[in-house]
């Protein structure tokens, strides 16, 4: 609240400044602009920067960060009798001094004796503090909008190259902006990679890459979490693999052969009509496919081999009616068919701007020569395309692996190395969200094994991309 | 060449040539009829989904209204304990009362009739006792839902052909059912309390309402952060930003981070934003914030293509007349590409509306009853709220789970017919 009172008055303040600027400079010039180095404006716009943005900042730093240094201070020097307590309890301590302070639900743990006299005084402690260190901020960010202020209005003259200063925090902040993107590499390669060093401390890295047995639950025994094969990843990694592949089977030949229709067949009135309803098929939330999968493909698929099953039985084929006839809603086939329903506009697309970006020459030179349509698409464009459409056959493939919902919500939990369609398997997303919805210690091996998962995850799929996107970019060049 | 037109050789090269041609024509058609094949397929696709949710959905939309006059009884509340009276009880003694039924002793009646009649009735009792406690001893008129169990049999979900320990009301039930709605106390009607109410445990009250507005709020957050942020950093790296390898390693990293899988996000979201800086779980918050970091590099790539459209000349036209470089983007060039920017801005937000895995990560997916509380409280958005409710066991959540479905792919689609009609409306060929 105070945050916002104080950004609000900066606002309003630094709005001030501008016009006064503006003002100043005006008068110095005469009221002539030809007399000034910036048009008015740039002068009201450095002084007002000057007031806003430092301040600005201290403020949401201290909105930010402040509740973590109020809980740094007062673990300083923590009483004597909070000091013989463990670790633990300590935490369970100052969260309940927080919890006081702040008027939230405080733990039902009864401080008694020097513990209650402990817990009064380090509340009382807590909200003094924060109220020195939101009053405090505010207080600097004042002193430092003012001497803002003092400092870039007397700056300001006719002459004073106010635009080019202007556009130097313009840059600043463009440069900003950019970094953000390389940080998010960073961040994303940074978390992964020390939580999995903290897991890989507890199993070891060829346990999890080699190791056949994937059973998280054991984990929670801590005698027995780092013994062989509880975390051994590698029937996730074939459940993945078969996922894929029936996601690949059913989505490689449709998307392909509709970019090749839409691009080389389509008139002008069906492209403008199947290219919109493709795109709403591509923007169709997962969580959707998801629900369609479970509660509609999964059915439809059972009966349909329990009925094939019930003809087998008796017959030469009894095993295998029998077979049928236990199979279950959660099967591979399930999830991998419609994340293949999923992936079909993906591949078209691509394929469509890949397949469009063969030179038209070529086709022409393979019509003239008498060749018809389906042959010119046969034996020039398609290996003209050829390495474009393996790209994004693997940008597909990257897509089907990183999948999370569908296989949520229609693939099972059982870890099994298996080839078989009808069976269930378990994928290495999967697997990420169970470990980590709910409630559960973080420093755990079972959670931590998530980021182990997940950094494999983004190292495969990081591969795939980049090796994709090389071939498109090669691809590109070769025709410009 | 010359052999091959001698007239006796003719014929027969002619005849190969033909009846090559008709094979190979014949092939054409075979290979036009797998792209059509194709296309047919996928369209039947979503055909079939989006058909199939709405039929699973619509009923939804129908419920069933159940109109009774409670007499507040002196002798069961009392005005000192207004809390502790139990008015479901109260309720459905009296329904029972009219209906002609006697109960016995253990009131197992009166406890099949609570099974039909939502718990909404008597809250509402409730509120309205406690609002004016005159209330006591007279009669009030209070109007809720039927149970979701009752809706589903009026809705023809539930049969009665079906056997009687298959279904969770039995004949007894049934028959209450319609006797209450041959004396007119049932009324049928458009539901809308789906779209005004929040999250609830009990089927026939859950609504979509406290999702619309997490979605909302995370959304505002997203876009508050991802559209500047974006443009910015584009604009940078398409107009100012030196050519070489520094930029290079920018691009080539957006374009990696704009195919990693979502759920790494989440996991980023996760060790960064709750574990490390701190930001409170579920909420739209840290929500908002992940999804601005997938958003990004989208924004980024659709504001460089619309950067890249603007022709140089206007460029050039403007650092003529003694622009300069930052005066030219902002006052000409950014301007020109603004419909392409909000084009791929809108779209990054439909994609970040329908993303539900790193959701899940960041802890979203606690039952939230009610809307949400400011930016740092807990908070469920649409997508998650389908998930949440496609793993509830009662029956009646299916229902829901596919009208809270409609709801979201109602959303997406304004979203994106926003996006097109932007673009053919302000779309500039130079």
């Amino acid at each position: 609240m105070l945050t916002w009172v104080a950004l609000l008055a900066l606002v309003l303040f630094s709005g001030t400044t501008y016009v006064a600027a503006r003002r100043k400079v005006s008068v110095a010039a005469g009221g002539l602009p030809r007399n000034m180095h910036s048009l008015p404006g740039y002068y009201g716009a450095y002084v007002a920067l000057w007031t806003g943005a430092p301040a600005a900042f201290l403020v949401l730093m201290a909105a930010l960060f402040g509740g973590r240094l109020e809980d740094a201070l007062l673990k300083v020097q923590p009483p004597a009798a909070v000091a013989q307590l463990t670790h633990a309890e300590q935490q369970v301590f100052f969260d309940d001094v927080r919890a006081k302070a702040h008027d939230l639900q405080a733990s039902e743990t009864v401080y008694e004796g020097p513990l209650g006299v402990a817990l009064a005084a380090k509340t009382a402690q807590a909200r003094q503090l924060e109220l020195l260190i939101n009053y405090g901020a505010v207080a600097a960010a004042a002193v430092l909008a003012l001497s803002g202020v003092f400092l870039a209005l007397r700056r300001i003259r006719p002459d004073f190259r106010a635009r080019n200063k202007v556009e130097s925090w313009v840059a600043g902040l463009f440069i900003i902006c950019s970094i953000t993107a390389i940080l998010t590499t960073v961040g994303i390669v940074a978390s992964l990679v020390w939580e999995s060093i903290r897991f890989f401390q507890a199993v070891p890295i060829q346990d999890f890459l080699l190791g056949r047995e994937w059973d998280p639950q054991i984990a929670m025994r801590s005698d027995q979490y780092a013994s062989k094969g509880a975390f051994g990843a590698v029937p996730l990694f074939a459940g993945t693999f078969l996922i894929m592949i029936i996601a690949m089977i059913v989505a490689a030949p449709i998307g392909l052969f509709s970019a090749i229709y839409l691009s080389e067949y389509a008139g002008g009135f069906s492209r403008a009509v199947v290219k919109p309803l493709l795109e709403i098929l591509a923007g169709v939330p997962t969580v959707v496919y998801g629900f369609f999968a479970a509660l509609t493909v999964g059915p439809i698929f059972r009966t349909g081999f329990h009925a094939l099953g019930e003809t087998m039985v008796g017959g030469p084929l009894n095993g295998v009616g029998l077979y049928l006839m236990a199979v279950q809603n959660q099967m591979a086939l399930v999830a991998g068919a419609v994340m293949g329903i999923m992936l079909i506009p993906f591949v078209s697309s691509l394929s469509d701007d890949i397949i469009n970006s063969v030179p038209q020459s070529l086709r022409d030179g393979s019509l003239a020569m008498g060749a018809t349509r389906s042959e010119t698409v046969k034996k020039v464009v398609l290996p003209a395309a050829l390495p474009g459409i393996m790209a994004a056959m693997l940008l597909a493939v990257s897509r089907a692996v990183g999948e999370t919902m569908i296989v949520t919500m229609a693939a099972g939990l059982q870890a099994k190395m298996t080839i078989n369609p009808l069976d269930t398997v378990t994928t290495v997303t999967v697997q990420i969200v169970t470990l980590l919805t709910g409630d559960q210690e973080f420093d755990s091996p079972k959670t931590l094994a998530a980021f182990g998962l997940g950094l494999t995850l983004f190292g495969v799929t990081f591969l795939l991309n980049v090796i994709a996107l090389r071939i498109v970019q090669k691809y590109r060049e070769q025709y410009d | 060449m010359t052999d091959a037109a001698l007239p006796t050789a003719q014929p027969s090269l002619r005849k190969i040539v033909e009846a090559r041609l008709k094979q190979r024509h014949a092939e054409e058609q075979r290979f036009r009829l797998y792209g059509r094949a194709a296309i047919i397929t996928a369209l039947l696709f979503l055909a079939v989904l989006v058909g199939r949710i709405a039929a699973q959905g619509y009923t939804t939309f129908v419920d069933y209204q159940l109109t009774l006059p409670v007499y507040v009884d002196p002798a069961r509340v009392q005005a000192d304990d207004l809390s502790g009276a139990n008015y479901d009880l109260l309720i459905a003694d009296q329904t029972l009362a009219r209906l002609g039924e006697k109960d016995d002793e253990l009131g197992t009646k009166s406890g099949k009739l609570m099974e039909l009649i939502s718990t909404d009735l008597g809250f509402q009792v409730l509120m309205k006792v406690k609002a004016d406690p005159s209330l006591i001893g007279k009669t009030l008129q209070i109007t809720g839902p039927v149970r979701a169990d009752g809706q589903l049999y009026y809705k023809g979900e539930m049969k009665r052909a079906t056997d009687e320990t298959e279904r969770k009301l039995d004949n007894e039930q049934l028959g209450w059912l319609d006797k209450l709605k041959a004396r007119h106390l049932v009324k049928s009607g458009f539901n809308i309390s789906f779209l005004t109410k929040s999250d609830s445990t009990e089927p026939e009250q859950a609504g979509v309402l406290g999702a619309i507005v997490g979605s909302a709020m995370m959304l505002l957050v997203t876009a508050s952060l991802a559209i500047p942020v974006g443009v910015l950093a584009a604009t940078y790296l398409e107009e100012f930003a030196p050519k070489g390898r520094w930029s290079d390693l920018i691009e080539v990293n957006i374009n990696n981070l704009a195919a990693v899988p979502s759920i790494v996000y989440g996991l980023l979201g996760l060790a960064v934003f709750i574990n490390w800086l701190g930001v409170p779980r579920s909420s739209p918050l840290v929500g908002g914030l992940v999804m601005a970091l997938m958003a990004l590099p989208t924004v980024i790539i659709a504001t460089r293509s619309a950067l890249k459209a603007v022709p140089p000349s206007i460029r050039e036209a403007a650092l003529g007349v003694g622009a300069s470089r930052t005066q030219t983007v902002f006052h000409h060039v950014l301007p020109l590409a603004m419909p392409g920017v909000m084009t791929g801005a809108i779209l990054s937000l439909a994609h970040a509306l329908g993303e539900t895995a790193p959701l899940l990560m960041i802890g979203m997916i606690s039952f939230v009853p009610g809307v949400p509380q400011g930016f740092t409280g807990a908070a469920t958005v649409l997508p998650v709220q389908v998930f949440i409710w496609e793993n509830a066991s009662e029956r009646a959540f299916e229902e829901r789970t596919a009208a809270a479905i409609l709801v979201l792919l109602t959303f997406m689609i304004i979203m994106n017919m926003a996006a097109i009609l932007l673009r053919r409306r302000f779309e500039r060929r130079w």
